[in-house]
């Protein structure tokens, strides 16, 4: 497909915001342009631009008529749904402010949430999220009404507060009649500088905070990203991950209207690779966990395969990498090597790509967290146009980005324009764009920790190099001082161990200790796999994590990766955890980052175990689920230490 | 669905033996059309025994069974499926070779009007009438039981859980009347308790379905949470009959269970 009509590229004025624009589009579509689809009964359904902006409009008529009014904040949780996007559209077509939660939000949070939030209307998907709102809605008196859309389960609930979409949708047309007009009046009304969107960001050390972004903010940032990778109305997207991610938004609301792409939703979060690869999108951005899933993915396949299988893939891959390691130090490839590359294409990446959904892609970012450089390179060997992005919520989402042919794996690129990036004297990493927000909500002594003179501090620590690119080492705070005084990033070793298919997350310590070890949680299913094809017997997470065999695997893992160190920093000992790090305990956050201060405080235990004379550590602590019952564990588990 | 007080199925002293050994001694009861009805009792009280001979497995040496008001005693177990009494099978009577989809397609069978010839020709009635059914098959079952993300998996691939579910669409897919469930919740865990119970209850009372379900099972919790009505078993007789509240409170039923292993029955919540 080629696009050589120069896309026209928006004017963002005072004036303008998402919905005014959005707007445009709809008239411009009408019903010629599939503006989403959704999988449903095992079809995809498409929806037209005409039926898009009907939607929206009757349930932002239908929002004021259950009384909301400009700038309310309209909270929404639940799986990403069309539903979900038209609710945020109207929410801001009326002037109110979207604020996004976590679908897998524990209730505390909601409740801290809804109420630091002043949320009027809480929009939900349906049974689930109905429970939480009659369980909070006592203790936040500002929320009225809950908005919901899946009628599954809803037959018990007689709530007057609850109102099906259906219901508002009604409300919304009488209002129509009543006052024609009244929905273009309230979008003309919006202004640039006007807040669309309180964004909580997923702390790894304290409470939620909520940053203000404006219309203004959203729409440079799409602009600028654009700038530099273009996506184009022909374009397919599958909006999967949860919308409480930036990334997401930047994607769906702010790309997604600019340039007019197809949104697709998948059936259910279980298709969701599923129906990626019946999409075949051409732009994807997913943070770190998406593409190690898909090559451990690629990697059990590996395992499980005949000889003949596995020796096409071991030369396809081999030729990958090596065509890609002349791209990545930008040497010219000889016509031998795009010869042998193309032939692993057509026997290997082609139907691998296929399998990974990614025979279409065109861009691809990670983002969000650090990645290792072996995943990097998987991807590219593959011929998939992986890029970093970095960037966070309060710069809404974006700052830095790798352009095409001038991707290091070890960094995450240059600025995107009107874009500056620079390092304070004490290492770390601020930036200053037209797409930095208002400030934290009702946090002021935040905002002024965080935002200098317009300058977004980020508490990254990280260098400019030689090329101009930025290397970010690791949260400022999480840095490590090892024994012999070198500073050291912990993720680094985190990243490159999760290369390994029996590993999921990584703990490393070593600040201020003689030596480096890891808390390491086992891949439930592949390690299950292997020791059932030993048969090796189990019945738990905890107790396959203990057994000696395993222990012995992911020795082997770690002194693969430990050849690759600096002699200082090399893993001495390690621990295979019971269990499996979770958002629901507080251990990550629901961006799946590791919250280190909480699981140092919450396992001192096994700290103190890994840096005494023990081959063992006791463990005696409680475990949440995610409907708030909590469980009694007591368990040993065993320390190993690694040959140097 | 609300309990009417129209008996639907009507067992009236059933006898049957196996050779010398008596598993049903002259059991009746009466199951009221929308209720969730559960048979209770220790192993080899009879539970399992009774069901096949409600859906036809078997044969009673005495006894009658009448359903919808006519006497089905005589009839064939396809004929009574027919008539809308579809079961689950203890242990899972799945095609374990086919997908999901195939064993879910295999219970709507008795709904296809389309002759051999035409439908190895597939078109147009035949064609429609496929999709028709495809359509019912995806829009109330694999929507109400969450299975859209295995419906092309092949059966015998999946956790034993999942399986339980799979047998549930298929016996579903006949649209049945009334469905006789034989221990929907064993071998399953927590989580898979909470979710089977929960669809037991849609299939009962969602608008759609409004099903009247019988279930033998013995986890306790759920039965006393979910049914209407209780039976208990014991040794081929019956010895309980009421409200879920009655039944536990029912020394027959008590002492019937403290001969037993206790904790055998005992609730996993």
């Amino acid at each position: 497909m080629s696009h050589d009509v120069k896309r026209k590229e928006i004017e963002i004025t005072k004036d303008l915001t998402i919905p005014k624009l959005w707007l445009e589009a709809a008239k411009k579509y009408g019903d010629q342009k599939v503006a989403m689809r959704e999988k449903e009964f095992g079809i995809w359904v498409p929806i037209t631009w005409k039926q898009y902006h009907e939607y929206v409009k009757k349930i932002a008529l239908g929002m004021v008529s259950l009384g909301l009014e400009r700038n309310d904040k309209v909270a929404m949780i639940g799986d990403n749904r069309p539903e979900a996007l038209w609710a945020e559209m109207a929410a801001m077509c009326v002037g109110g402010v979207g604020v996004w939660l976590f679908q897998d939000s524990l209730i505390d949070e909601v409740k801290y949430i809804i109420d630091h939030s002043d949320a009027k209307l809480m929009v939900g998907e349906g049974q689930e999220e109905a429970d939480k709102y009659l369980m909070i809605k006592d203790q936040c008196p500002k929320l009225k009404k809950m908005l919901w859309d899946d009628p599954k389960g809803m037959r018990g609930y007689d709530d007057p507060t609850l109102v099906s979409i259906k219901e508002v949708m009604r409300l919304g047309e009488e209002l129509d009649q009543k006052e024609p007009g009244l929905f273009e009046d309230l979008i003309s009304k919006g202004k640039a500088e006007d807040v669309c969107l309180l964004f909580y960001t997923s702390g790894t050390t304290a409470l939620p905070k909520g940053a203000l972004l404006t219309h203004y903010n959203m729409l440079t940032m799409g602009l600028n990203l654009m700038r530099v990778d273009p996506y184009f109305e022909t374009d397919d997207f599958v909006s999967y991950l949860p919308y409480a991610w930036i990334g997401e938004q930047m994607m769906s609301i702010s790309c997604g209207i600019q340039a007019g792409f197809t949104l697709n939703f998948p059936e259910e979060p279980e298709t969701a690779q599923e129906n990626i690869r019946e999409i075949g999108p051409h732009v994807m951005f997913a943070p770190p966990r998406v593409y190690e899933q898909m090559v451990r993915n690629v990697q059990v396949k590996y395992l499980d395969a005949s000889w003949s299988k596995r020796k096409a893939y071991e030369l396809a891959m081999k030729i990958g990498y090596h065509v890609a390691e002349l791209e990545f130090t930008k040497k010219p490839v000889p016509f031998y090597w795009k010869g042998l590359y193309y032939l692993s294409y057509l026997g290997v990446h082609k139907k691998l790509k296929d399998h990974l959904g990614l025979s279409r892609i065109r861009d691809t970012y990670t983002g969000g967290a650090a990645m290792g450089p072996d995943h990097f390179r998987f991807f590219h060997a593959l011929g998939v146009n992986l890029k970093q992005i970095y960037g966070q919520t309060e710069i809404a989402g974006i700052s830095v980005l790798h352009r095409d042919g001038d991707i290091k794996f070890d960094t995450v690129g240059v600025p995107i324009p009107e874009t500056e990036v620079k390092i304070t004297p004490d290492g770390e990493i601020i930036s200053k764009s037209p797409s930095v927000f208002l400030g934290y909500y009702k946090m002021p002594e935040e905002t002024a920790k965080t935002l200098k003179d317009g300058w977004l501090h980020s508490g990254d620590t990280g260098f400019i190099d030689a090329e101009g690119h930025l290397v970010v080492f690791d949260r400022t705070k999480d840095v490590m001082i090892l024994s012999d005084g070198t500073k050291f990033a912990p993720q680094y070793l985190e990243t490159r161990l999760k290369f390994s298919p029996y590993i999921r997350e990584v703990w490393a310590i070593g600040d201020k200790k003689p030596y480096v070890t890891i808390v390491i949680c086992i891949d439930y299913a592949v390690v299950g796999n292997w020791a059932e094809a030993r048969n090796i017997v189990y019945s738990s997470y905890p107790e396959l994590s203990q057994i000696p065999q395993i222990y012995e695997l992911i020795q082997k893992e770690i002194v693969k990766m430990n050849r690759d160190l600096p002699p200082v920093a090399r893993v001495k000992k390690f621990v295979n955890l019971y269990k499996e790090f979770d958002a629901d305990d507080d251990e990550l956050t629901r961006t799946r980052k590791l919250r280190r201060a909480f699981v140092e405080e919450r396992y001192k235990d096994i700290v103190n175990g890994l840096y005494s004379d023990v081959s063992t550590v006791h463990m005696d602590t409680n475990i949440t689920y995610e409907d708030g019952r909590v469980i009694h564990i007591k368990t040993d588990m065993k320390v190993m230490e690694v040959p140097q | 669905m609300a309990v009417t007080s129209e008996v639907q199925l009507k067992v009236e002293n059933i006898h049957m033996a196996f050779g010398g050994v008596q598993a049903l001694m002259g059991v009746s009861f009466e199951v009221k059309k929308g209720e969730i009805f559960s048979i209770i009792g220790p192993n080899g009280a009879g539970k399992t025994v009774l069901l096949n001979c409600i859906n036809g497995l078997y044969t009673p040496q005495k006894g009658s069974i009448a359903f919808d008001g006519k006497d089905i005693s005589s009839l064939k177990p396809y004929q009574r499926a027919e008539r809308g009494i579809s079961r689950t099978f203890q242990k899972l009577e799945l095609f374990k070779g086919a997908t999901v989809l195939d064993n879910i397609r295999l219970g709507r069978h008795i709904h296809l009007k389309s002759g051999l010839l035409s439908s190895a020709l597939y078109f147009g009635k035949t064609a429609r009438e496929e999709i028709e059914h495809r359509d019912f098959i995806e829009r109330e079952i694999i929507d109400l039981l969450e299975i859209e993300h295995m419906r092309h998996k092949v059966v015998g691939m999946l956790p034993y859980g999942l399986q339980k579910r799979v047998e549930l669409a298929r016996a579903l897919a006949l649209n049945p009347k009334i469905i006789l469930l034989d221990e929907p919740l064993a071998g399953l865990n927590l989580e898979e308790v909470e979710d089977m119970a929960r669809f037991i209850l849609d299939i009962n009372e969602e608008e759609r379905w409004q099903t009247t379900c019988v279930l033998v099972e013995h986890d306790m919790g759920v039965v006393m949470d979910i049914s209407h009505r209780v039976i208990a078993l014991n040794f081929g007789e019956k010895i309980a009959d009421g409200t879920p509240p009655e039944v536990q409170k029912n020394p027959h039923v008590i002492k019937a269970y403290l001969g037993e292993a206790e904790d055998l029955y005992v609730t996993r919540r």
